[in-house]
């Protein structure tokens, strides 16, 4: 069974968003790095880079494969976690901090209606 | 593990005595050591026999590598290939022999697949994907389509289609599959617009099943003035019996390393030729081969042309190869392999019936997917456990994690020229891995046991890879 915080927003493809202070905080969730594997590079989109709900922003690749990151949100990305050029395993060693991904803002609040309950991905992902 | 060959060197040790020089002066600054080793002759035969007795290749075993073709490359190929007529012909002299034979590789791609031209020049599948892609840019900004930057590519798609997208500076969006295989067709319509350029698509899919709706796929993406482009890299299961320009493609790359038998693996060289159809024809790399009366000629007077894409024609060797199998199969030959390679996949998928899932349980073509997604919830055994334990029954593994829609996939495809015995005893170690998975887990989550190496730290191959050798001393 994986980590999944009742107090998060989901996407379909396994991102999480984690609203504080005006800001959306984005990473992948703790089922979708056990999936991936061992975590060797996250491509991050530039700051101040324009976001749609639910298009691309950057790719995450493991040991096994190469996935595409969907935006929860639409928005400006306000931050990039720097810290996982060097060391891409805080995103599979702490998901839901150290290895949070992108901020978001400017993001319209209505649109995290259009996202799934900690839940509601439980469901999704068949545990 | 084999030590490196700088391993081996000692200072002033030699497999041969070359007459002494006398000293030369060129005015050049002195000349730095080449480092080279320093080595006998026989550390030389038994470093490379070691080598080569560790390696594993078609011809040491089955090499169910899905999507990679993994068929046997008869050596009649070789000894053709290998003649001094071709070896020893200099481009600039513009032999006749070879050219002929480039022809007629041209004419025998175009009869197969149904295009009106062929280049030979790229040298591998994804250098054929880059030259279909610009040919497609070019077509389209001949007619003033500059905003055409989009191309579609199914989420089932080879990496590489959307890399060679890019690399060709356009915008690749992925298109979803249906969940019993095969292009939503709801979801591409709602990407048809006036700015896409093209539609990639492999058929048979990577999951090895025809996209039946081809011929609609082609019609939607045609009236939205779109190209679409066939990747080649399962054409084994279509020989002689479908033609991908028939199916609507404009573009299509082969790879002659896969399909027509050339050897690969290892990192080349391999060929990957281009067929269009008759209205991307002007675009094509120059120079093309062109017959008038008798005579073959390389003809460079293509002002269309988006320049070459390789030094003289391409991978020529390669290519002698593969027109030595043409020769050799005929037409009736090609078909019968293509028969032969999709009843293997058949029989294999219907032998494990029982022991393994499969996430799309209708007939195959070529090659087929299992999802070892239960086995890893019910045993905590993953496809890749699986993979590593049929290297200790001395397998090569199939394609592990690949395409990326399935969950815990393995990829086989068998090719036509294995044996029944081979196909069945690969199917026994198969089941016999199921059975283990259910009675001692810990024995395939631990493998392999009996191979070479064991299982290399992934992680850090990626991140701090040790390319270099630096001899010291």
């Amino acid at each position: 069974m994986s980590n999944i915080p009742a107090e998060l927003k989901y996407t379909k493809e396994h991102e999480w968003v984690k609203i504080e202070g005006g800001i959306a905080i984005v990473g992948i969730t703790d089922h979708a790095q056990a999936e991936l594997g061992d975590i060797v590079f996250v491509e991050m989109p530039a700051v101040g880079a324009s976001l749609s709900q639910h298009g691309d922003f950057g790719v995450v690749e493991s040991v096994k494969t190469v996935s595409s990151l969907y935006s929860p949100l639409s928005g400006a990305v306000s931050a990039v976690n720097e810290a996982l050029n060097s060391a891409s395993e805080l995103v599979n060693k702490d998901p839901y901090g150290a290895g949070w991904i992108i901020k978001i803002q400017g993001f319209d609040a209505q649109e995290l209606n259009a996202l799934l309950s900690a839940e509601q991905y439980k469901k999704e992902i068949g545990e | 593990m084999e030590k490196l060959i700088f391993e081996y060197s000692r200072k002033g040790r030699k497999a041969h005595t070359l007459p002494v020089a006398p000293p030369v002066k060129f005015g050049l600054p002195a000349r730095k050591s080449l480092c080279l080793p320093e080595v006998s002759e026989i550390d030389v035969a038994r470093h490379y026999t070691g080598l080569s007795r560790q390696n594993y290749g078609i011809d040491s075993g089955f090499y169910p590598l899905g999507s990679c073709t993994m068929k046997y490359n008869p050596k009649i190929n070789e000894q053709i290939a290998a003649l001094a007529d071709f070896t020893g012909a200099h481009p600039a002299e513009n032999p006749r022999a070879l050219l002929k034979i480039l022809y007629d590789t041209e004419r025998m791609l175009c009869q197969i697949f149904g295009y009106a031209r062929f280049t030979l020049q790229p040298a591998a599948g994804a250098h054929g994907e880059f030259t279909g892609l610009l040919l497609i840019r070019a077509y389209h900004l001949d007619r003033g389509g500059v905003k055409r930057l989009k191309i579609l590519v199914p989420d089932a798609a080879h990496g590489t289609n959307p890399a060679s997208c890019a690399l060709a500076g356009f915008q690749s969006v992925t298109i979803k599959s249906l969940s019993g295989g095969g292009v939503d067709l709801e979801d591409l319509k709602q990407h048809l617009d006036d700015n896409v350029a093209g539609l990639m698509l492999t058929n048979p899919n990577t999951l090895g099943l025809f996209e039946k709706n081809i011929l609609e796929i082609a019609e939607l993406v045609h009236q939205a003035g779109g190209l679409l482009y066939y990747d080649g890299a399962n054409a084994n299961a279509t020989m002689g019996i479908a033609r991908p320009a028939d199916m609507g493609f404009d573009v299509c790359h082969l790879n002659l390393h896969k399909t027509f038998s050339a050897p690969h693996g290892g990192g080349g060289p391999g060929s990957g030729p281009v067929g269009v159809v008759e209205k991307l024809a002007p675009y094509l790399p120059r120079p093309v081969i062109d017959r008038r009366d008798d005579k073959y000629f390389l003809n460079d007077n293509l002002p269309k042309s988006i320049g070459k894409v390789h030094s003289f024609y391409g991978n020529v060797g390669v290519i002698l190869k593969a027109y030595a199998y043409l020769k050799i199969q005929g037409s009736s030959g090609l078909k019968r392999a293509s028969e032969l390679a999709v009843l293997n996949a058949n029989y294999i998928k219907a032998r494990l019936q029982d022991a393994y899932d499969f996430p799309y349980p209708q007939v195959c073509q070529h090659e087929f997917v299992i999802s070892a997604k239960n086995f890893k919830k019910q045993h905590g055994v993953t496809a890749l456990d699986i993979a590593k334990r049929l290297m200790d029954y001395g397998y090569h593994p199939p394609t592990v994690y690949f395409p990326l829609i399935v969950s815990e996939c393995l990829m086989i495809e068998p090719t036509e020229t294995e044996s029944k015995e081979s196909l069945d005893a690969f199917c026994e170690a198969l089941l016999k891995i199921a059975e283990e998975i259910k009675t001692a887990p810990e024995l395939v989550k631990s493998a392999p046991h009996n191979a070479i190496v064991g299982r290399p730290d992934e992680v850090k191959a990626v991140k701090e890879p040790d390319l270099n050798y630096f001899q010291t001393g």
